[in-house]
């Protein structure tokens, strides 16, 4: 049965390529093609820590590396250890629960280490703003360079962000 | 709906298959299959129930935290969110006794994960490899949801039902729809409720592709992860083009939806269900004919019918351990009335037979979905709710099980409400489950009954 799908799978013709936005994808690689001299290299690893998300930023974080998002063909990829991240990225609210969490990891990350908020909640509390069970968003336990808003943030959204940090610390 | 009062004796001997527990400022609240139960608290304590129903202890232990509330003669002391904080904003490394033996030891996990997902502390006893106990320490996600939704209109409360778990915000929101529907005594225009079943169904099927090719790709299967996480994404921007965002957040409100579906967005709804049809049989053989990646799932992380129903399970959980059980269908919510939902059933209990039934579940939600946008009514897409008073309860099973709300207007305002995830019934289940397997194999387990973090935090 494998093989019959297997030679299905030969013989039969490809399918059209899907892009998630085509003109997104396209602008998203030539700006980071233009960047040849990168100072960051092609190679830049995302620890990601969610401090109080409602899953919904996870699961456009995870988008983002499917096949048709495909974040590794820009030179960034996840890191399961903050010991090999370049990038600290943080979803969700500011819990109480996990400050010492997220300080024990950045305190793990060597430097230089960017740190980015993704999602409304990380930016500023979002819709839980005010809540006494937390301390506000991501910038009340860490300093943060960049904040990519939106609930959730789409996979294309959270692309461009990314890229955005690494153009501005390029040129 | 009323609450049938109890004393406190028959509060604690009252038999029936738990499913919540819950407090409010003067009164502790017990839902069962066979209906919703109170008792007065005393002094702030209430009889524990979880010495008869070992699905009740979570329960408590929220209870405790989020109100203060003394469940008494419990037998669990660890918290569920409330966990020791140092003035000095330290915390603790914390105390969770290790299974006892020679050669046992403990190795912990989280709050940080190494995948993208969200956060929780697991502390497994283990010898050699296999897993002799787990213990899950939860509540890192408190976000304290519950109490930013009183003194809310349910129209105002509605963001915070769709933000309890982001994976089932459709599911929520129309739990939470339903219960203020019962408090208030309205009904939706027909038309709302087919396109919330449309949208329902749609989130099903966008969560059992993306985990059952997770459950491959944990096994080292990436071909399987790579294609079903493709119908994800086809689904995700389906749901975009008819509802204009792609988990459709905030679609479902009190009173109906909360906008009509985009004009292009049928067709590209059924676009997508069709090429997920398409390659669906091919995948499936390829998921039941390799031998390695079988050989990692049958077996694995066992949860017998015994222990299913003893929790009450709900969802691919429960109905992967011959429970056949379905919020759809009992207690059943418009418009699955008319649509003869037919639900899947094995008695294997392991992460293949959960992986199964979620394969069957594509076809049923993608039957579903063609009918109701083949027959969609015309007319209102909502109604607005009357500024009323009542109590309500509402369910709406999510792609994990049954998520109830209990709801209390006054004036049209929220006075108190209690959300009750799925999860807090099976994150009991991950940690028997865990135990009859090696510890390499819990990334499949807990990814086969994917209980939500932040839905349990609240």
């Amino acid at each position: 049965m494998v093989w019959m799908t297997l030679a299905q799978h030969l013989l039969s013709k490809p399918r059209p390529p899907r892009r998630a936005s085509q003109a997104t994808a396209a602008a998203l690689a030539e700006r980071f093609t233009n960047l040849s001299a990168v100072k960051l290299g092609r190679s830049l690893a995302i620890r990601h820590v969610a401090i109080g998300s409602c899953n919904g930023c996870e699961l456009e974080l995870r988008a983002t590396q499917n096949m048709i998002h495909d974040l590794t063909q820009y030179g960034l990829s996840f890191t399961p250890s903050p010991r090999h991240a370049d990038i600290l990225l943080i979803t969700g609210v500011a819990a109480r629960n996990m400050a010492e969490a997220l300080r024990q990891a950045r305190a793990a990350t060597p430097d230089p280490v960017f740190t980015i908020a993704v999602g409304d909640c990380a930016v500023d509390g979002g819709v839980f703003k005010g809540s006494p069970a937390i301390t506000g968003g991501a910038d009340s336990i860490l300093p943060i360079d960049l904040m990519i808003s939106g609930c959730p943030p789409t996979p294309s959204q959270i692309i461009e962000g990314l890229l955005s940090l690494i153009e501005a610390h390029a040129g | 709906m009323i609450p049938t009062v109890l004393s406190a004796q028959n509060w604690q001997t009252h038999q029936g298959e738990f499913i919540a527990l819950w407090t409010d400022a003067t009164k502790a609240y017990a839902l069962y299959n066979n209906g919703l139960f109170t008792t007065n608290l005393t002094d702030g304590t209430y009889p524990a129930l979880s010495p008869d129903h070992p699905g009740a202890a979570w329960f408590e232990k929220l209870s405790t935290d989020l109100n203060g509330h003394k469940p008494d003669g419990i037998t669990h002391k660890s918290t569920a969110i409330e966990h020791f904080i140092a003035p000095n904003g330290t915390t603790p490394w914390p105390d969770m006794p290790p299974a006892l033996g020679e050669g046992v030891h403990q190795m912990a996990v989280g709050p940080i994960h190494a995948g993208i997902i969200e956060p929780g502390h697991f502390r497994f006893s283990i010898i050699g490899e296999k897993v002799l106990k787990l213990e899950a320490r939860l509540g890192y996600s408190h976000k304290g949801t519950l109490a930013l939704m009183r003194g809310k209109s349910p129209r105002n409360a509605a963001r915070f039902a769709a933000r309890i778990s982001g994976d089932a915000t459709v599911a929520h929101s129309l739990a939470f729809a339903h219960a203020t529907e019962a408090a208030l005594e309205i009904t939706p225009p027909p038309r709302a409720i087919q396109l919330r079943a449309v949208m329902a169904e749609l989130e099903r099927m966008a969560n059992h592709t993306s985990d059952i090719g997770a459950i491959a790709g944990d096994a080292g299967f990436a071909f399987l992860d790579a294609r079903f996480a493709w119908h994800r994404e086809s689904l995700c921007a389906a749901a975009s083009a008819a509802f204009g965002h792609r988990l459709m957040m905030d679609m479902v409100i009190p009173g109906g939806i909360a906008a009509d579906i985009k004009t292009p967005g049928p067709d590209v709804i059924l676009g997508a269900i069709s090429a997920l049809d398409a390659e669906l049989p091919s995948l499936t053989r390829v998921f039941e004919d390799y031998a390695s990646l079988q050989d990692r799932l049958i077996g694995t992380g066992h949860i017998s019918a015994h222990l299913a129903n003893r929790y009450a399970a709900g969802g691919f959980v429960a109905r992967a351990a011959g429970r056949k059980v379905d919020a759809r269908s009992n207690p059943g919510y418009a418009p699955y009335d008319v649509l003869e939902l037919s639900v899947p059933m094995e008695t294997e209990g392991d992460v293949a037979a959960r992986v199964r039934i979620r394969l069957a579940e594509l076809g049923e939600s993608a039957r579903i979905i063609r009918t109701l946008l083949s027959s969609l009514q015309d007319g209102a897409i909502a109604i607005a709710p009357p500024s009323g008073s009542g109590m309500g309860i509402g369910v709406a099973e999510s792609f994990r099980g049954p998520a109830w709300h209990w709801i209390n207007i006054e004036s049209g305002q929220i006075t108190d409400i209690f959300i009750a995830d799925p999860s807090t019934l099976h994150w009991p289940l991950v940690e028997h489950a865990a135990c009859t397997s090696i510890i390499a194999d819990f990334p499949l387990i807990n990814k086969s009954i994917n209980a939500s973090y932040s839905g349990v935090d609240l």
